[in-house]
């Protein structure tokens, strides 16, 4: 009796999974099998009645790459400002929230939990408004800090500078609760033993964090890979600068009307963060995972 | 296509040279870490001092400003005391994005968190665990842009007697139904961005609950099994209350995702047939109208709003230690 | 760790193939055929300088602008660098408020061009620019870029929005004559519809902007019954906008487009205008399921390939006829070039793109409307365009710009296009027109 309905509910269990998997799959296929489609057909027919006279084309995917559209032929120069603005943007944030988390963890001192409040609240700010303000302060300084506006490869300080103050609560905030949840009685025994800050830090606390970390990193690749708001506004929208997501944006075509365009661009956008993904996807899982586990 | 390695050679050196400068700094802090003695406090301020900061500079002033900003005009230059305030719970357009935005934050955690469980519950114990919940986190990998896209595409309307090019609209009438404007029919529509939302969400719920299911001692589910409780009784009354802590951080996440959802909104309707939220409407009033205070006024009340769910994920964090 | 160094080696070997991987130095634009500097000799030498321009168009529009100032560029030596941006409006705003704005821009609402000159961010016109504007452009048009009784800056481009597009083969199969009045107008309407087509297509789906074309309408419809004194009053706000007289023009403009037996051809129901974009809302007029659209001289460029464009080919515009036939209103829009700074090279190329040279050249490269009264009509690149500038040249039009781009962006880029979208969907015009009211900024 108990095999039987167990058998039912895992049956049951499997049907809901699958269904799920259908459901948030094929959406995506839809487009992404309508990006090899002929634009006429694309606007005109629906996407699964290539399976009955399939005609298919690389043609979007050849417009968008080699395109004779605005700075045409430049797709590789915005791809290599794309990894420039990614890696300092990943990292910076990485590494400074998880001394940020390290402290407010593992450190006493007074007025902790209101910072540790204060810097989740932050995480509300929304970018759009700290954006003016963040332009004012590199043309025009602010108290001690002098005005910094720099032309050329410079200017992907401000997309890196950014991009690292936004990541930061969230960053704070995932790290903080991993590195809370880990066992009081090695940090206490280490302490113990007389090692520093600086020891319990790199020795001991990061091993540990490294799953935390690497889906931090991970999270922040796919964000800053994908954005396109900070990157319109800081990067300055030129092959010099602007990654590939601004590129893309312009090809949807003045009036919009391009959008044949879009899905393909789309596609050949994600594919890195896609392939990013899937190398990492075991570690991302593992890092969530043992963060929450405890918390 | 024409590719200029030179012209690449200055990015490259700057990379290095960021990287480089950035690791000094984190060096010097290293260094400082261990020698010297250094006190608690002393270790706190130095490794908190980078990140507060940024923060200060990037965020907190850019807060404190907003909130100035929410008592002056269009301009931000004269003051207009609670005028801003008084026009969000007054204008038609304000309110529909107020009611709208409660609507997400009601129904895009829930969701998330129901199909993430559901999934992740089921996917949990098979082989193909970490494929399965890929497939469910391809959605936010390719952005809320490209999920509009998807989207748009799955409800794009054609008239009735013509070829479908929408996925729904063909299933509707392949069973008999009319075609329908799924985006632009009030107020339906805002369930259909939110299905949206709840798409590109689901997988990072589904991620997190299959973790933390994994992580039910065995022994547990074991005893209760070999005490005669079904598989739904063991997943209502062992597994469920085990997963409390991560079922709470998921809902909180997803509720503060919710409440900064702009992007699904923005590339599906523009804010248009009654679908604005709050923080599109934000955007909309302090960027394309030139209306600064009310923009202000829309993002202080985003954050008021948020305030009490960052308030209570710290002290069940707290409760929790 | 391991994990950590391995990426690491993946980062750098994908980094080194991409740096590696490209063809050496050396073509660039410099390296170009000597071109005829005599004409540019004007604006003087500026070497070593840069001008960055900021503007709404993207893709082909953005190269077209690009070639055609390649040569002053050169001769001049200014690196001008245009970057071309979907969402101009809003980001503008934050670009020029965090002190980074550009030498140039191109707004395509003399609204918001008006909003930048009023926080003292624009730069007036100099008195060479001055001296342009007042030959090429009539007092009209400089007007858009005038703030209290200051120039800011030049028209760029210009479009004529009182188009109607039909099928001259639809009209000729069904001796339908293109009319001259309104009253004609409504019987070719009434004698399509009888004859079992939906006379009219439309699609008002834009995005953002969502909502449009359907205030283009209304706007052209008013200044046709009240004429042009009221249509100035009410975008100014002297006059209410939900003034009898306009509902009047609204439920004029609905007993056509909300109208099922009178609209949307080739569509279905007339709310299916909501999601019908507009690139193809006009489509239906080829294969002959709807007989007139009502848009925009750039509509040119939205037909499929291969559509060709004249009185007796596959599709052309009529002018959307007046109340009597000698009465000539026009709708239309444009864009202006302004600037934020007033260095000597900026001064060079505003005033270059002030020329009629500027003008004429960009016409030779592909479909440009200019209302530049020094350019001639033949220079344009379609019927449709040529039209327009003949229609924009001509002393007998009543010229009006876009109503909509010139309220405050509140109303006409938002509670004008949203409520004109609601309208359509089925609400009162009465409804529609008192919430718009309400939405006008009190300061």
């Amino acid at each position: 009796m108990n095999g039987v309905r167990e058998r039912l509910a895992s049956r049951t269990f499997s049907v809901i999974a699958v269904v799920i998997a259908v459901l948030w799959t094929t959406p995506t296929f839809g487009l992404l099998l309508s990006s090899f489609r002929p634009e006429g057909e694309i606007k005109t027919t629906g996407w699964w009645t290539t399976f009955g006279s399939p005609h298919l084309t690389l043609d979007n995917y050849g417009e968008v790459l080699f395109g004779t559209g605005n700075a045409s032929g430049r797709l590789a120069d915005h791809l290599v400002n794309s990894v420039v603005i990614t890696l300092p943007s990943v990292l910076f944030p990485l590494v400074l929230a998880f001394f940020a988390a390290y402290a407010l963890a593992w450190i006493d001192f007074k007025g902790r939990d209101a910072l540790v409040v204060g810097i989740f609240a932050l995480q509300i700010v929304p970018l759009q408004m700290a954006l003016v303000p963040l332009l004012k302060l590199f043309s025009q300084g602010w108290l001690f800090l002098p005005a910094w506006d720099p032309t050329g490869p410079a200017r992907f300080g401000h997309v890196w500078f950014a991009h690292t103050v936004f990541a930061l609560p969230f960053a704070v905030f995932l790290l903080h609760n991993f590195l809370a949840a880990l066992p009081r009685e090695l940090i206490e025994a280490a302490r113990v033993d007389g090692a520093s800050h600086g020891t319990l830090l790199l020795r001991i606390v990061l091993p540990l964090a490294r799953p935390a970390l690497v889906s931090f990193a991970i999270l922040q690749f796919i964000w800053v890979w994908n954005d396109l708001l900070v990157a319109l506004t800081l990067s300055g929208g030129t092959a010099d600068t602007a990654p590939m997501t601004v590129k893309l944006a312009a090809l949807a075509g003045t009036r919009g009307n391009e959008w044949q365009r879009l899905t393909a661009g789309a596609f050949v956008s994600a594919l890195v963060p896609v392939l990013v993904f899937f190398a990492l996807q075991r570690h991302f899982a593992r890092g969530l995972l043992a963060g929450s586990v405890k918390g | 296509m024409s590719f200029d390695v030179v012209a690449q050679q200055p990015k490259l050196l700057y990379l290095l040279q960021g990287i480089a400068a950035f690791t000094a700094v984190v060096g010097l802090i290293l260094v400082a870490l261990h020698r010297g003695p250094i006190r608690r406090r002393g270790a706190a301020a130095l490794l908190l001092a980078p990140a507060l900061l940024l923060l200060a500079v990037g965020l907190l002033r850019p807060g404190l400003r907003t909130l100035m900003l929410s008592f002056t005009d269009g301009e931000g230059d004269s003051w207009v005391g609670l005028d801003n305030y008084v026009w969000i719970l007054t204008d038609p357009q304000a309110l529909t994005a107020l009611r709208n935005t409660l609507t997400w934050v009601v129904l895009v955690p829930v969701l998330t968190t129901v199909v993430g469980l559901l999934y992740a519950a089921a996917v949990v114990r098979s082989r193909f665990r970490a494929l399965a919940l890929s497939l469910l986190l391809l959605p936010m990998v390719i952005s809320f842009v490209g999920a509009g896209l998807v989207w748009k595409f799955v409800y794009a309307y054609r008239p009735a007697g013509a070829d479908q090019i929408g996925l729904l609209n063909q299933l509707v009438v392949a069973l008999g139904g009319q075609p329908q404007q799924w985006l632009v029919d009030s107020p339906w529509n805002v369930l259909f961005l939110i299905v949206t939302m709840v798409w590109t969400q689901a997988g990072f719920a589904a991620v997190l609950l299959a973790g933390a299911i994994a992580g039910v001692p065995r022994e547990m589910t074991e005893a209760a099994r070999l005490d005669g409780a079904s598989p739904r009784q063991i997943f209502w009354r062992i597994t469920l209350p085990s997963i409390r802590p991560t079922l709470l951080v998921v809902v909180l996440a997803e509720l503060i995702a919710t409440f900064k959802a702009f992007d699904v909104v923005k590339t599906m309707t523009g804010g248009q047939f009654d679908t604005g939220v709050l923080a599109y409407e934000m955007y909309d009033q302090a960027f394309r109208y030139g209306q600064t205070g009310r923009g202000a006024a829309l993002a202080v009340l985003l954050f008021v709003l948020v305030t009490p769910v960052v308030v209570y994920q710290v002290r069940a964090q707290r409760g929790a230690r | 760790m391991r994990f950590g160094a391995r990426l690491a080696l993946a980062v750098i070997t994908f980094v080194a193939t991409v740096t590696a991987c490209g063809a050496p130095h050396g073509s660039g634009p410099q390296s170009r055929t000597a071109t005829d500097c005599g004409p540019y000799a004007r604006y003087g030498e500026h070497a070593g300088t840069r001008v960055s321009v900021y503007g709404p168009d993207r893709d082909r529009e953005a190269d077209l602008f690009e070639e055609t100032w390649a040569d002053f560029a050169q001769c001049t030596g200014i690196d001008v660098q245009y970057e071309g941006d979907g969402e101009f409006e809003a980001r503008i705003q934050i670009r020029a408020e965090g002190g980074n704005a550009p030498d140039v821009a191109f707004f395509p609402q003399p609204g918001l061009l008006e909003r930048f000159a009023r926080a003292s961010r624009l730069k007036p016109a100099s008195a060479g620019l001055a001296a342009l504007a007042k030959r090429g452009w009539s007092a009209d048009w400089n007007g858009y870029a005038t703030v209290d009784g200051t120039l800011y800056g030049t028209p760029l481009v210009a479009n004529v929005k009182s188009f109607v597009w039909y099928s001259p083969k639809f009209f000729r199969d069904r001796r339908l004559t293109v009319p001259r009045t309104w009253s004609e107008l409504m019987d070719v309407t009434e004698k399509v519809a009888a004859s079992g087509v939906k006379p009219w297509c439309a699609g008002v789906e834009s995005g953002e902007a969502t909502g449009w074309p359907l205030t283009d309408w209304i706007e052209d419809v008013l200044l046709r019954q009240q004429g042009p004194d009221v249509y100035d009053q009410w975008v100014t706000h002297k006059i209410p906008f939900n003034d009898p007289r306009v509902l009047r023009a609204m439920d004029t403009v609905g007993s056509i487009l909300k109208n099922d037996r009178y609209a949307n051809g080739g569509y279905g129901p007339a709310k299916s205008m909501a999601s019908i974009s507009y690139q193809e809302a006009g489509t239906p007029i080829l294969p002959g399921d709807c007989a007139m659209h009502r848009q925009a001289s750039f509509y040119a460029e939205q037909w499929p390939k291969g559509t060709e464009i004249g009185p007796d080919k596959d599709v052309f515009a009529f002018l959307l006829p007046g109340t009597d036939a000698t009465s000539r209103p026009v709708l239309g829009g444009g864009v202006f070039a302004a600037a934020f700074a007033d260095r000597p090279e900026v001064r060079a190329f505003q005033e270059y793109l002030a020329t009629a040279d500027f003008a004429r050249a960009r016409m030779k490269k592909g479909p440009f409307v200019s209302a530049n009264k020094g350019v001639d009509p033949a220079n344009a690149a379609n019927p449709v365009d040529k039209l327009a500038m003949q229609l924009l040249q001509d002393p007998r039009t009543q010229f009006r710009f876009d109503g909509s781009d010139q309220m405050p962006a509140a109303v006409g880029a938002g509670a004008f296009w949203k409520g004109a979208v609601d309208w359509i969907g089925g609400k009162s015009t009465r409804q529609v027109a008192d919430s718009i009211e309400r939405s006008w900024p009190s300061h």
